[in-house]
């Protein structure tokens, strides 16, 4: 089991705060909308990545156990 | 017929007059030889009541040369290799299987939306033969368990919505159909025909298409399992019932069996709807409508679509594999042949403008990012680019793909790139602040895409 970043894109309304917290693996676009970096979340950054999850004031990132390596 | 016109009678007699017969005729065969929208009982006579046995269903005289039990109907359309003809070409099959083993109360919607302004394929085959259309819901609905049909229309086609009830009306008074069909009046936008707009407006809600997971087939309306499919896939669905898999087979080719309706514009003596087997190449479809030789591009499958040099596609068979080694996919069917004469930078900017104002308004990616494009792209079209022109647009189309719930921004994306690779010799004649004489604003060509007017931010309910 892994962990993956999800983003719902229509929940999402770029505040940006998940950037600041996670900036490994999110950046933001020109226009402040977090661009999320495919993959697996390594376990060193998970604490960061719950951070940004539990940030989000619009609830618009997940993350999602998954099976496959 | 409004808005439809339909290619073909005139080429019909050309076939009988010496012409090699296309012999592609299915969903159009009954309007080839009577030439008017077939009654109820022009379709009781050329195909016979639904292939369907049971309590309730009309084929009280059972099954017909071919026909299948409604519970072998995922099975007969999985073989027969139908895929979807609104876009995304999804095998109609799975989805049927899916959906008849998700349980619950599963649910039908036939999408005859068709947001697409390039397109009037789904309005022709409605005007034409909509009982081949009603039939394909009943059978789904019939053969996955559900007890009503929703069949989806653009609200902003009023004479279409009183044609189909009328022909509802006609089917009643004919044949009682075992499952219920409801007619919505959708509001029109482009991307409301998605399928998980449908969904969330049948549910209450906008017609904005919805983030996935669940996919409608595990969790659509009422929460129930849904099987969303073009109102000509369910055409195909109503033959295939019939005349079973090996039958639907006989067009088109092993790997990309059947006909399909297309939709051809743009510089063509004989614009309209043609019903051609799958793997035609696009060079004789066009060809067949009286393409012009000066014709130099061809936008292929609409507005999310791709650009083409017109001599370099002209070969391509029309399939979703072939099309797809060029970057191209058949989408719903639309051709359009870009005129001598005609800017296709022009052309683009003007689609991109009404692709970004055509946007949900919800991610912002999608929100943001077309406007930008569509920015860019009017300012080359313009011949006012600037340095960084290229570069800025270059990374705003790989940031803007992949990042909205459905397929708008990335379909716009691919528009606008392929205008850049087709249309690379004009990019840089503008950007050396040369608009062609079709782009500039002393001497605007007339439009070759339509671009239909923007609606108030209410109507989405």
């Amino acid at each position: 089991m892994t962990t993956r970043l999800r983003l719902d894109p229509t929940a999402c309304t770029g505040h940006g705060l998940c950037a600041d917290l996670l900036p490994e693996l999110i950046e933001l676009d020109e226009w402040g909308y977090p661009i999320v970096q495919p993959g697996n979340v390594p376990a060193r950054l998970l604490p960061h990545a719950r951070r940004a999850r539990d940030t989000c004031p619009t609830l618009a990132l997940r993350l999602v156990r998954v099976r496959q390596p | 017929m409004t808005g439809a016109d339909v290619a073909g009678r005139d080429v019909a007699a050309r076939d009988a007059a010496g012409q090699p017969s296309t012999g592609a005729a299915r969903l159009m065969a009954g309007w080839r030889e009577t030439g008017r929208s077939a009654t109820a009982a022009d379709h009781l006579e050329r195909y016979g009541p639904l292939p369907l046995r049971g309590p309730g269903a009309g084929g009280r005289r059972g099954l017909r040369g071919g026909g299948l039990r409604a519970r072998g109907l995922a099975e007969a359309v999985a073989e027969a290799g139908l895929t979807g003809r609104g876009g995304a070409g999804f095998p109609t099959g799975t989805k049927m299987r899916a959906v008849a083993a998700g349980g619950g109360t599963p649910v039908v919607v036939a999408n005859g939306m068709e947001g697409e302004p390039a397109s009037s394929k789904d309005e022709a085959l409605l005007t034409l033969a909509p009982h081949l259309v009603l039939d394909g819901a009943v059978l789904a609905a019939a053969a996955v368990g559900a007890p009503v049909a929703h069949l989806c229309l653009s609200r902003h086609r009023p004479e279409l919505i009183e044609r189909v009830l009328a022909a509802l009306a006609d089917r009643q008074q004919a044949w009682t159909d075992p499952v219920a069909i409801e007619v919505h009046a959708v509001p029109h936008h482009y991307v409301s025909g998605e399928e998980t707009a449908l969904i969330r407006w049948l549910n209450g809600g906008q017609a904005k298409p919805a983030a996935t997971p669940p996919r409608p087939h595990e969790r659509g309306v009422r929460r129930q399992p849904t099987l969303v499919d073009n109102v000509e896939t369910l055409a195909h669905v109503a033959l295939i019932a019939r005349y079973g898999p090996d039958w639907f087979r006989q067009a088109g080719r092993p790997d990309a069996p059947g006909t399909m309706l297309v939709t051809v514009s743009g510089s063509v003596t004989h614009p309209g709807v043609r019903e051609i087997e799958l793997g035609t190449p696009v060079g004789e479809v066009l060809a067949r409508c009286g393409a012009a030789e000066t014709t130099e591009a061809v936008l292929v499958g609409g507005y999310f679509g791709s650009w083409h040099d017109a001599g370099s596609i002209a070969g391509v068979p029309i399939t979703a594999g072939d099309l797809r080694r060029l970057g191209a996919s058949p989408g719903a069917g639309a051709l359009v042949a870009l005129p001598a004469g005609a800017c296709g930078l022009n052309e683009t900017a003007r689609v991109l403008a009404y692709l970004a104002g055509q946007s949900a308004g919800q991610c912002g990616p999608c929100m943001f990012g077309l406007a930008s494009i569509a920015e860019d792209f009017a300012l080359l079209a313009a011949g006012r680019p600037g340095g960084a022109l290229f570069g800025r647009l270059e990374r705003r189309l790989g940031v803007v793909k992949g990042r909205g719930a459905c397929g708008h921004p990335d379909g716009a994306v691919r528009l606008a790139a392929s205008a850049l690779a087709t249309f690379s010799a004009d990019a840089s004649a503008h950007a050396r602040h040369m608009p062609c004489a079709a782009a500039r604003r002393d001497h605007p060509g007339p439009p070759v895409l339509p671009v239909p007017r923007r609606l108030a931010e209410e109507e989405w309910q």
